[in-house]
């Protein structure tokens, strides 16, 4: 007899070790997140996949699933909350949708369309931030760093190269590249690694290959996030994409 | 400098871990980190430039630019406010010839602020090249001036500057009375060790730090754990504004917590200590290392202490300026040498701490208490305080009173007798616990102090009748937007909006609704934040939100709306760009200017 939560009422099941999320993505239930891949150390920082548990908010991605948890997703204050979240990652940075490369590609953007985000609803920051177009195939797009730490883990876990890292403090906070010159052009960046594919933003695009795709028929233009995230996880199949538009790891292991 | 660099990585064992200590070092010396050290360090420690650069530029004490030889911080703490401290800065940077935050053109002397210092009971204070000063007046200033002038090396200056009193007014159960040296241990032994954690257990003894957890069950959890290496450590970062007891209890009755953490070790099963002390409390460190080294000598560290085969040793490690890491999982990661970041949670510390070990961590008066009771028995401290909350509360006492400094009480003592002790009149209210806890006004003065009632970690502010409230709920939500450590969302970005909302208010420019915005955002603040930080950070805004509502509505604008943020000032840049300055260039921000506005120009809400 397997071990089980629940889910919205549902049952879950889930095996020793599995966080909520794990057992839930298995299932098929979404969880909006954008710091999290499954494939990675999870980091709970986005707190987009937040969750009530037993009556108590926990980061799905890494609160460990015990039996007998009662947790609720989907409902109106949850979604509300989340919506919230995702418009304070919009206005502390400089997100453009109509102007970025990545729109449509973008699981931010999805994200915010997911949770039916309309308005900014805060006041925007317009944070002085810079651009890193120094590196022949890969660039930097600071406006867009959410600070997930996607890229940081990828090349640490998977790429073995430590390109990245997040410094500074609070509102401070941005993302550094290990060279003196704080270019990417002195790292040892390649186009070919993980932690140049796995930006859930636009932040770190892949030269030449915005456009290759023509908007309307990028990934979220077709299917809603949380369909494409359950599809990635192995629940269901998504078509074949091509390689420029491999966006995260989630649809590079579709589409390579 | 490579040869500096080398040294002090050598004397560090080239561990990463001493991350923190070793930059200090780098700090004070050249009084900012070379990209140089960087390079160097990146080597001999075996870690990426960019941690290094991250554990940099997370700390207010770390700098990648010069600062001045004179490195002058002020404490900005609501108690050097209601000090004089406005004032002060502004003599300050006339007299030194420096602004706010910059380095004087020849490079002898920087300003800035600091978050409170743990001063407040001899405030206004700060800190030059991290050591302590107290009492600042125009005279002292004179005299700061002359020193940073003349160029008179620190350890020249005279020694009344840097005076700290312990300023203790009411004695109980604690401080009244220090155990010998060496009485807890020997008690302990005698007693026997798992009869000593029942002996703490039955004493009701729960964490000093304000949560309030029990210590003899995180002992017991922490020695359940199938680990063979284990380690305690005694939270000295405190940071929580109007705080200061601790500064005391390790400038007096350090012997005491030492012992207190040698009890828990015996306990638990720990070979290794350590004392996190904040940076703020540099002017310790000295004296602590003796204090340890004089413990060495009788016997009480290092191995087979007192002959019973414990072997166990500390180890201090400063902070470098961070509120965080009086977060236990925080603090932990910065003793592994790295930025300040709360860990998620399970695991807990006391199963996976200090290098993924089980770690006990416990607030100093834990310690102190801890030994108290491993001498005197169970029934010394449970039979004083109420049923939930056994034994005294250690207070750091500040603000409008006639005796501002350090108090212990029993618990279930009434804030109305707490008063009455520090000769505090004409009282509007008292923030109890520092930002992050709670205000009560002079109706709620019968309430007690207890972990049922009004929780504390030991600030107890006090506000007299002329002082305005917003005044401190904006240099709260200041501090917290500076101290939040930018990892969750909800804490990063919040803190921030909460900022620029209580500012708006505050500066009369909030329109209807702006105070139903800023009780929703409160509210998102508190409930998806991370750690603790972040899940406090609305409290001064709720806790007096609730209590003064109509303070906060008078406050905003008759109209519906109103620009939330300077629209002048955000043209600058347009300004800049164009290389225009005349009146064409510039807008009068008034509410007819904002009507006659096209609306294309109509941005905001």
């Amino acid at each position: 007899m397997s071990k089980t939560i629940t889910i919205d009422g549902k049952t879950i099941p889930f095996e020793e070790g599995q966080t909520i999320m794990d057992a839930a993505m298995a299932a098929g239930v979404y969880i909006p997140h954008l710091c999290h891949q499954p494939e990675f150390t999870p980091h709970g920082s986005c707190k987009l996949c937040t969750v009530k548990v037993n009556g108590r908010n926990c980061s799905a991605c890494t609160y460990p699933a015990i039996s007998g948890q009662e947790v609720l997703n989907d409902t109106e204050e949850l979604i509300n909350d989340r919506k919230k979240i995702t418009q304070m990652l919009f206005v502390e940075g400089n997100h453009f949708c109509p102007s970025c490369e990545k729109t449509g590609n973008c699981q931010l953007q999805a994200v915010a369309y997911h949770l039916n985000m309309l308005d900014n609803h805060f006041p925007l920051f317009y944070p002085e931030r810079d651009v890193d177009a120094s590196h022949p195939d890969v660039m930097i797009d600071h406006n867009r760093c959410i600070f997930c730490t996607l890229c940081v883990r990828a090349s640490h876990e998977k790429d073995g190269k430590d390109v990245f890292a997040i410094s500074g403090r609070g509102i401070h906070k941005h993302l550094i590249v290990n060279a003196e010159s704080g270019l990417l052009k002195d790292t040892d960046m390649a186009a070919t690694d993980q932690a140049a594919h796995i930006c859930p933003t636009g932040a770190i695009l892949i030269k030449r290959t915005g456009y290759q795709v023509p908007i309307g028929q990028r990934i979220y233009d077709h299917e809603q996030i949380d369909q494409v995230s359950l599809a990635a996880s192995g629940s269901r199949p998504v078509s074949a994409l091509p390689p420029s538009m491999a966006v995260g790891t989630e649809n590079i292991k579709n589409g390579k | 400098m490579r040869q500096f660099i080398r040294g002090i990585a050598e004397s560090n064992h080239y561990q990463a871990t001493h991350l923190l200590q070793i930059l200090r070092q780098i700090q004070s010396r050249y009084h900012y980190i070379p990209e140089a050290a960087i390079e160097e360090l990146s080597g001999l420690l075996n870690i990426s430039r960019t941690q290094i650069i991250s554990v940099v530029e997370f700390y207010s004490f770390f700098h990648l630019t010069p600062k001045g030889q004179y490195e002058l911080l002020i404490s900005d703490s609501i108690t050097d406010h209601m000090l004089g401290k406005e004032n002060l800065l502004d003599y300050l940077v006339k007299k030194l010839g420096v602004a706010i935050g910059k380095v004087r053109e020849d490079g002898l002397v920087s300003l800035d602020n600091t978050s409170c210092t743990g001063m407040c009971d001899q405030g206004p204070a700060g800190l030059i090249n991290g050591y302590a000063l107290t009492r600042l007046d125009h005279p002292t200033i004179d005299k700061i001036t002359e020193l940073v002038n003349q160029q008179i090396p620190l350890d020249e200056w005279p020694c009344e500057l840097f005076q700290v009193d312990d300023n203790i007014y009411k004695s109980g159960l604690l401080l009244g009375q220090q155990i010998e040296q060496g009485a807890a241990l020997k008690s302990a032994f005698k007693r026997g060790i798992k009869e000593t954690l029942a002996e703490i257990d039955k004493s009701g003894l729960r964490g000093r730090g304000g949560a309030g957890f029990k210590t003899a069950t995180k002992w017991q959890f922490c020695s359940d754990e199938r680990e063979s290496e284990r380690y305690v450590v005694c939270n000295a970062d405190e940071g929580e504004p109007g705080t200061f007891k601790d500064r005391v209890l390790l400038n007096s009755y350090a012997d005491q917590v030492f012992e207190g953490m040698t009890v828990c070790a015996a306990i638990i099963g720990a070979k290794q200590g350590f004392l996190y002390l904040r940076g703020e409390y540099l002017h310790l460190y000295d004296k602590l290392q003796h204090i340890l080294e004089q413990r060495r000598q009788s016997g009480l560290l290092g191995s087979n202490i007192l002959d019973a085969g414990l072997d166990f040793d500390i180890e201090i490690c400063l902070g470098a300026g961070a509120y965080i890491c009086g977060e236990e999982s925080a603090l932990i990661e910065s003793l592994e040498g790295k930025a300040g970041i709360p860990r998620n949670r399970p695991p807990y510390p006391v199963t996976q701490g200090y290098l993924g070990k089980p770690t006990v961590v416990n607030n100093v008066e834990t310690f102190l208490a801890a030994a108290g009771i491993a001498v005197n028995g169970c029934e010394w401290f449970a039979s004083i305080g109420t049923e939930k909350s056994k034994g005294t509360k250690i207070l750091s006492i500040s603000g409008d009173c006639a005796r501002p400094g350090i108090y212990e009480y029993p618990f279930g003592s009434t804030i109305q007798a707490i008063l009455n002790d520090c000769g505090a009149v004409d009282v509007l209210g008292v923030q109890v616990g520092g930002p992050s806890g709670t205000f009560i006004t002079n109706q709620e003065f019968d309430r007690k102090l207890a972990f049922e009632d009004l929780a504390t970690g030991g600030s107890f502010i006090v506000f007299n009748a002329n002082r305005n409230i917003l005044d401190m709920v904006h240099n709260f939500t200041h501090f917290f937007a500076h101290e939040s450590c930018g990892f969750c969302t909800p804490c990063r970005v919040g803190t921030s909006l909460l900022q620029k909302q209580i500012d708006k208010i505050v500066e009369g420019h909030g329109s209807a609704g702006d105070v139903v915005a800023l009780e929703e955002l409160c509210q998102l603040v508190k409930n998806y934040s991370h750690c603790g930080l972040g899940q406090t950070a609305a409290n001064p805004i709720l806790t007096t939100l609730e209590r003064y509502p109509d303070l906060y509505q008078s406050r905003l604008k008759e109209i519906s709306y109103e620009p939330g943020f300077d629209l002048d000032g955000a043209l600058e840049t347009a300004r800049r760009m164009a290389n225009r300055d005349d009146a064409g260039a510039h807008l009068t921000q008034t509410v007819a200017s904002v009507a006659t506005l096209p609306p294309s120009l109509a941005v905001g809400e």
